[in-house]
């Protein structure tokens, strides 16, 4: 698939518009799910936002980063919190909790610190910054094999951390037995 | 104009095959189940339309479009209406990367395997937003359960699958097709009798594993003895109590469209996909078209079991189904990695 | 039409800056937590793409972990909004001042 999916977003700027489209699907749907009040609604578009992410990290050439973003993301974690909701039977917040005086506050701060990372990825920025993704090391390792790519380094270089992790896995599921459970 | 045939001519004549092929499959798969049902019971079923009944499925469909589009008042609208969809689609998706022959497939992705359990794994959505947006009682205790199911029974789903990618050392499921039934290797020497070959499938190679993804299978389809979210004695219908017409209809053939792709997952990955023992070959240049037909007749003698459990056994009570799945298939699932990591050292397969 | 490393960067920050606007307005701690998942998914993106310019795999072994960490934090957190909705039957934030001197 990668081949062929590579000639045709290298053919006609197809990689800009797949960016671009995926870009306006994810930012547009996670201001949807800060804005809407269900929160029902609010997952479904962070589903929807993570689902577009995943498409983005296709445009990187990260296929196994992507399919964990769906399979991780959006099919466990979402379903968790939509989950958790309708076993609280939430409905609508409160529209008169939303404490309307925060809005231009928080949006002044968003603003600011959009600007200012921008501002830091202009002045940060190295010739590579500048350079097409197209034109970028072309990561032959990557691809035809990129879950072998990815699992060497994983079960060699960083078989610690990967270990940790597991216990740190085993943690929060006793945690979360413990926090919920009515009578242990 | 190369990039025209080939990046965007063959990709979607294999679309326009693959997405027809199924879609028949689940036509004929909704008069089989009838059928077999009633031979089951001992009875004739549909027998009317067409020969042998053949074609009630499209008398359904029409009967289907033909009835009122009711939306109740107190439904949530655009998920009510987005919920169907969200249940066809992934079964669908998935097919993307099956192979149904040497050349018949329309996406061989190096992660095959993890592509389908990403796309499968957003199936719960259509079940879970439907329960909650019908807004009544049956339908949210039906959407509750099915969520609770599908993500315990995802995991056993994932865990009976290892197995056989230790054997295959690739997540691209072409390759795992054709590493079955070349022969087996055992102790360096490679068996190529027709014994050895049959051996060779992952059926013979991982039988715990199978069972497991069967099992694991059901529930995620949400079929008897796992089909909790629906259960008629106890939740009239569960999720799709207030659906109606075509929205009805699409949950309906979602049901066997997942039945397809998780039947065409089990053919690839334990019944030897699209080869039979150099049957395969046959045809000269339309060999596809036996490949095709090899990789139908699996699927259909697949589909066939699914309905005889479905009318054999009855329900599992909640409780039994969450132990069942935490309690016997997790533990069995991770002792059958462990047991394949073993087994490959000793047998240097 | 070429696109850069820069350009993803961006998204990144707009990503970023939504979540912590989200995690500043809303008073539902489940939006909340949402709101902060959007705001870790934003760096691991920035990760993915220093990653694709270095043409190394650490960026992407980072976001690995980085989401597996992400599932065990949800899992726990969403234990604790369970556990707080059991003891006071709410999951607005400002409502949650018991510790409040």
């Amino acid at each position: 698939m990668e081949p062929i999916f590579h000639d045709l977003l290298a053919a006609g700027g197809g990689h800009a518009v797949a960016f671009y489209a995926c870009s306006a699907v994810t930012i547009a749907a996670a201001i949807l799910m800060v804005m809407k009040k269900n929160p029902v609604a609010s997952v479904m578009w962070l589903v929807l936002s993570f689902i577009g992410l995943a498409g983005i990290y296709v445009t990187l050439q990260s296929y196994f980063i992507a399919v964990i973003q769906v399979l991780v993301y959006a099919g466990a974690i979402m379903v968790l919190f939509l989950f958790v909701i309708m076993l609280l039977n939430l409905r609508r917040e409160d529209i008169a909790k939303m404490e309307l005086p925060k809005v231009p506050f928080a949006g002044v701060i968003a603003a600011i610190l959009f600007f200012v990372s921008v501002f830091l990825v202009i002045k940060a920025s190295t010739p590579a910054f500048e350079k097409p993704v197209d034109a970028l090391l072309g990561e032959p390792a990557l691809a035809g094999d990129s879950v072998r790519a990815i699992g060497i380094p994983l079960f060699s270089q960083w078989l610690l951390p990967f270990e940790i992790t597991s216990v740190l896995l085993l943690a929060a599921i006793v945690g979360a037995v413990a926090l919920t459970k009515k009578k242990l | 104009m190369d990039f025209w045939i080939d990046d965007i001519g063959w990709p979607f004549i294999k679309i326009f095959i693959i997405a027809n092929v199924a879609l028949m499959m689940v036509a004929l798969l909704v008069w089989a189940e009838r059928r077999v049902a009633a031979l089951i019971q001992d009875r004739l079923g549909p027998n009317r339309v067409g020969p042998l009944g053949l074609l009630q499925p499209v008398a359904d469909v029409i009967k289907l479009f033909l009835k009122e589009d009711l939306t109740p008042g107190h439904v949530n609208r655009p998920f009510f209406i987005i919920a169907p969809a969200l249940t066809m689609m992934p079964a669908i998706i998935s097919l993307a990367v099956i192979p149904f022959g040497a050349s018949l497939i329309i996406a061989d992705l190096d992660i095959g395997i993890l592509f389908i359990f990403a796309i499968s794994s957003l199936a719960v959505y259509g079940i879970t937003i439907g329960g909650w947006a019908s807004n009544s009682k049956y339908s949210l205790l039906g959407g509750i359960r099915s969520t609770a199911q599908m993500i315990s029974y995802e995991i056993c789903l994932g865990l009976s699958v290892i197995g056989v990618f230790m054997l295959s050392k690739s997540l691209r499921l072409q390759d795992v097709v054709l590493m079955q039934g070349d022969g087996i290797w055992l102790f360096g020497e490679h068996y190529t009798g027709i014994m050895g070959k049959i051996l060779d499938w992952n059926i013979f190679k991982q039988p715990i594993g199978f069972i497991l993804f069967m099992i694991a299978g059901f529930a995620e389809t949400n079929r008897t003895p796992f089909d909790l979210a629906e259960a008629e004695q106890e939740l009239a219908a569960g999720f799709h109590t207030e659906f109606s017409s075509m929205k009805f209809a699409l949950y309906f053939l979602g049901e066997y469209a997942a039945m397809i792709s998780i039947g065409a997952i089990t053919v690839t990955l334990y019944l030897g996909g699209w080869t039979f023992f150099g049957l395969e070959n046959l045809g000269g240049s339309f060999s596809w078209l036996t490949q095709i037909l090899i990789f139908a007749v699996k699927l259909l003698a697949l589909q066939f079991f699914f309905i005889w459990v479905r009318w054999t056994i009855p329900r599992f009570r909640y409780d039994q189904l969450m132990r069942l799945g935490w309690q016997v298939l997790l533990p069995i699932g991770l002792a059958n990695i462990l047991l394949t990591g073993v087994l490959k050292l000793i047998f240097k397969v | 039409m070429e696109i850069h490393i820069a350009h993803y960067l961006i998204v990144a920050g707009i990503l970023f800056s939504i979540g912590l606007v989200g995690v500043v307005v809303r008073r539902n701690a489940i939006v909340v937590l949402m709101c902060l998942e959007l705001m870790l998914n934003a760096a691991n993106l920035v990760f993915v793409a220093f990653a694709r310019m270095h043409g190394n795999m650490q960026g992407r072994i980072f976001v690995f972990f980085a989401i597996t960490v992400a599932a065990a934090e949800a899992a726990v957190m969403l234990a604790i909004i369970i556990a707080v909705y059991r003891q006071r039957e709410t999951v607005n934030t400002d409502d949650m001042d018991i510790m409040q001197g």
